[in-house]
């Protein structure tokens, strides 16, 4: 039983690991000590220290619509290919727009930043392309860009949107910290209508609850509230909500 | 074989409460499954009804099938080892290893030929992407993780697994979990988060079965009858804790309803991000190294019959691997919107890990000192020294990558992709591989493997795969890092990001050729394991592992 006694001279630092050796519980409590230290030091920071995150104008909570053309990004896995973070860079400054700040992902549950860019980031894509290119890019890549390697995604257009959970969403976005108001949590279903739909008497509420809100029939089929248009009303606000005209980026030095 | 026992017999407590709770989820699932409105979810729901019955008719056949209720810890004074479902996990890892690579495989070819995804939900690289890592990562590597780890603590311990029913729930609950996982990244369900998609149903039923985990590797550790805990299981140990700690912190969320399998976490944004990385590279850092880092230990002086190089080498490097790994995460942020103080701590850590890191790689390569000549004769060894080489080369590559003027290069391109397969091609598949060929032979009661020949097939060609799809990934990585941001003399950016993208076809293709080499390298093993466990037993003779180990530490 004694074979593997390990003959370290006596008081020397080596034979003090003993104790983690011969005791598993101590053994436990040191390996959670010493990998708590890291993330604690390196994530807890971040919800107290103010200049983490900017203070911009502009700001606001997806709106239904949007919210659920969210959840189909994250189904059909989009950021596995696309990220939404824009670099201080030159060269994705020139290319895709202002860098990215925090407070543009602050809603974002999940983040999107995403890791890979087998396709290009779409951090700002938001108005840069119109409905119908994203409709006909999203059905057929390769239709509009002949060397694209994207999957196509025509089904989106022919699948009703499913929105019977919608208000349970903005409800527990609002326990994660969301500012969701009761009103809009309420009005969550109609709202999603109303910004589908052209000429909905809605829109003016929804216009109020979710300023420069982008209303009108997305998927091309007035008649139908598709995955496409969730889909793409959420495309088109990406990036868009803070005026970078106005943005003093000399007042969030950090 | 239980001729003792009789036929019949009163279940026990344990088993009737297995039962019981088991009994209990059938009808709320059939509920949930009537009620929701996602057929995803619904399938899940009936998926775990059935689960719930197969639990229920395993746990009951026990008291008719003969076997005894607690088997004994000893049988004339030598440990009564469980290896059931040590078995059951070797091969559950053969099995998503193939599967995971041949997913591997289809995915890289889609990329190469886009046309593959047939525009259809459940075939487009989105949601095959995710079945890949996790097939990979946490059904081939994750299976290897129980089943070896299970083996090595009764074996260095010297006393039987604790637990009766709890091992196998551990090996078959972890099973059924990856089946969800993977079913519902196909069916759209999935949080997004990189290597932590299941949503949050999922990661409960993890949890649950990660705690028993635990249990039973520390209920194993406490009732050993070595005075010391031998140095692989710090490891196991270092990994199964710092995993469920990195598990719940970062899947913290609130489920929309009962009714969806959508959940919204608790962390959002920029704070989100940093949990998220904390979590990924830490998934690299202790599942994919820690665990393995333990098979070294074991596998390697065993095979080798050679005692580990340094004991002191272990002590630091264990200590110093596991406080650094933690600080790793924020490298894969570099020049985001995460605070630059954060991003300098990352890099800085990744750096310092190169050390620690090449304290493993050299305590398992110089196990060999005295024995280098076996790797001329043991395919199976020289597969684990180069697994080693493998590990040295990535943990180099990584804190190189760390660096914020070479991550701004290299980040978002497929760079990032070689460096991941170089490590978890060369590196963790490899060690894995190599203790498959150990294991096999020993659970199974067989002299040695069918055929050594074979080992050696599988090795030269899958060392073939890799070399491809490193060196295309290195090729296609910086080449469309440079593209992006190469000027004209005039100032203008020189490429449209289309044209980086057409750049890559030709290495999309090599890669998916070093893909085919990996997994007809993995067929391979998969045939002569098969034929190993169709030769004769050597019951008769003792074990080849029952002969005593050098593991004894060299002071």
């Amino acid at each position: 039983m004694t074979s593997i006694e390990h003959k370290a001279p006596r008081r020397s630092l080596w034979a003090k690991h003993k104790i983690f050796e011969t005791n598993s519980i101590v053994l436990v409590i040191g390996v959670l000590l010493v990998v708590s230290i890291g993330g604690l030091v390196e994530i807890a920071p971040l919800f107290y220290l103010k200049n983490t995150i900017e203070t911009v104008q502009g700001i606001r909570p997806y709106t239904p619509l949007e919210l659920a053309g969210r959840d189909i990004f994250v189904r059909e896995g989009c950021y596995n290919c696309h990220s939404q973070m824009i670099r201080p860079l030159r060269d994705e400054v020139e290319r895709y727009g202002h860098y990215s700040l925090a407070a543009e992902s602050v809603y974002d549950k999940p983040f999107q930043w995403g890791s890979k860019r087998t396709g290009p980031d779409l951090a700002r894509v938001g108005g840069k392309y119109s409905d119908e290119w994203q409709r006909a890019h999203l059905a057929e890549p390769r239709a509009v860009v002949p060397q694209s390697i994207m999957p196509g995604y025509p089904f989106l257009a022919k699948t009703e949107l499913a929105f019977g959970e919608i208000a349970n969403e903005l409800k527990a976005n609002r326990l994660g910290g969301v500012p969701y108001t009761d009103e809009m949590i309420a009005q969550a279903e109609s709202d999603l209508k109303a910004q589908a739909t052209p000429d909905h008497p809605g829109q003016g509420d929804l216009e109020k609850r979710y300023p420069k809100v982008q209303s009108r029939d997305f998927d091309g089929d007035p008649q139908r509230i598709t995955e496409a248009d969730a889909l793409i009303a959420y495309l088109q606000v990406l990036g868009t909500m803070v005026d970078f005209k106005l943005y003093d980026d000399k007042a969030n030095i950090r | 074989m239980t001729a003792k026992a009789s036929p019949v017999r009163q279940a026990t407590v344990g088993e009737l409460i297995g039962m019981l709770i088991a009994a209990a989820c059938v009808l709320p699932l059939i509920v949930i499954a009537a009620l929701t409105e996602n057929s995803g979810y619904a399938f899940h729901a009936m998926l775990g009804v059935v689960a719930a019955l197969v639990g229920v008719v395993l746990i009951a056949n026990r008291c008719f099938d003969g076997s005894v209720a607690v088997e004994p810890q000893e049988i004339g004074g030598k440990p009564n080892y469980n290896f059931g479902p040590v078995k059951f996990a070797t091969v559950a890892a053969m099995f998503w290893g193939i599967a995971g690579f041949t997913v591997g495989l289809i995915i890289a070819l889609q990329l190469a030929f886009p046309d593959l995804n047939f525009d259809l939900p459940w075939t487009n690289f989105g949601r095959m992407r995710p079945l890949h890592t996790s097939a990979v990562v946490f059904a081939f590597g994750g299976n290897v993780l129980i089943s070896t780890s299970f083996y090595v603590v009764q074996r260095t311990c010297r006393a039987r697994l604790a637990g009766v029913l709890s091992p196998w729930f551990v090996v078959l609950g972890y099973n059924l979990f990856i089946v969800i996982a993977g079913t519902g990244y196909l069916l759209g369900i999935t949080q997004s988060k990189e290597y932590a998609e299941p949503e949050w149903y999922a990661d409960l039923w993890l949890t649950i079965v990660w705690v028993v985990y635990l249990l039973v590797f520390l209920g194993t550790v406490m009732k050993r009858k070595e005075p010391h805990i031998y140095v692989a299981n710090w490891f196991y140990l270092g990994f199964i804790l710092t995993i469920a700690v990195l598990h719940i912190g970062n899947n913290v969320a609130i489920p929309v309803s009962i009714l969806s399998p959508k959940s919204f976490g608790l962390w959002s944004g920029v704070q989100d991000a940093m949990f998220q990385w904390w979590y990924g590279h830490n998934a690299v850092g202790f599942f994919l190294t820690a665990g393995f880092l333990a098979i070294v230990y074991y596998f390697v002086p065993k095979r080798a019959e050679r005692p580990i190089y340094s004991y002191r080498l272990s002590i630091i490097h264990f200590w110093a691997l596991i406080f650094i790994y933690i600080w790793a995460g924020p490298h894969h942020l570099h020049y985001t919107a995460l605070p630059d103080w954060a991003q300098t701590l990352g890099m800085t850590f990744s750096i310092m890990l190169w050390m620690p890191s090449w304290g493993g790689m050299i305590n398992g390569i110089m196990t060999l000192s005295g024995a280098w000549d076996r790797l001329r004769t043991d395919p199976v060894l020289r597969m684990m020294v180069v697994s080693l080489a493998f590990y040295g080369m990535s943990t180099f590559e990584g804190p190189l990558m760390s660096i914020k003027a070479v991550n701004g290069l290299s980040h978002y391109t497929d760079w990032t992709i070689g460096h991941v397969h170089s490590g978890a091609l060369g590196w963790v598949a490899y060690i894995s591989f190599g203790a498959i060929y150990c294991l096999v032979p020993w659970l199974w009661n067989r002299k040695q493997l069918y055929s050594l020949k074979l080992v050696s097939w599988h090795f030269w060609v899958s060392t073939l795969g890799i070399v491809l799809y490193i060196s295309a990934m290195w090729v296609s990585g910086i080449l469309q890092g440079l593209m992006w941001r190469a000027y004209t003399s005039l100032g203008f950016l020189e490429y449209s990001f289309i044209e980086t993208v057409a750049a890559m076809h030709p290495f999309y293709v090599i890669r998916a050729m070093g893909g085919a080499l990996f997994l007809i390298g993995a067929l391979i093993m998969a045939f002569n394991l098969w034929m190993t466990v169709r030769s004769e037993s050597v019951a008769a003779m003792p074990r080849s592992d029952e002969t005593q180990a050098p593991l004894a530490a060299a002071v």
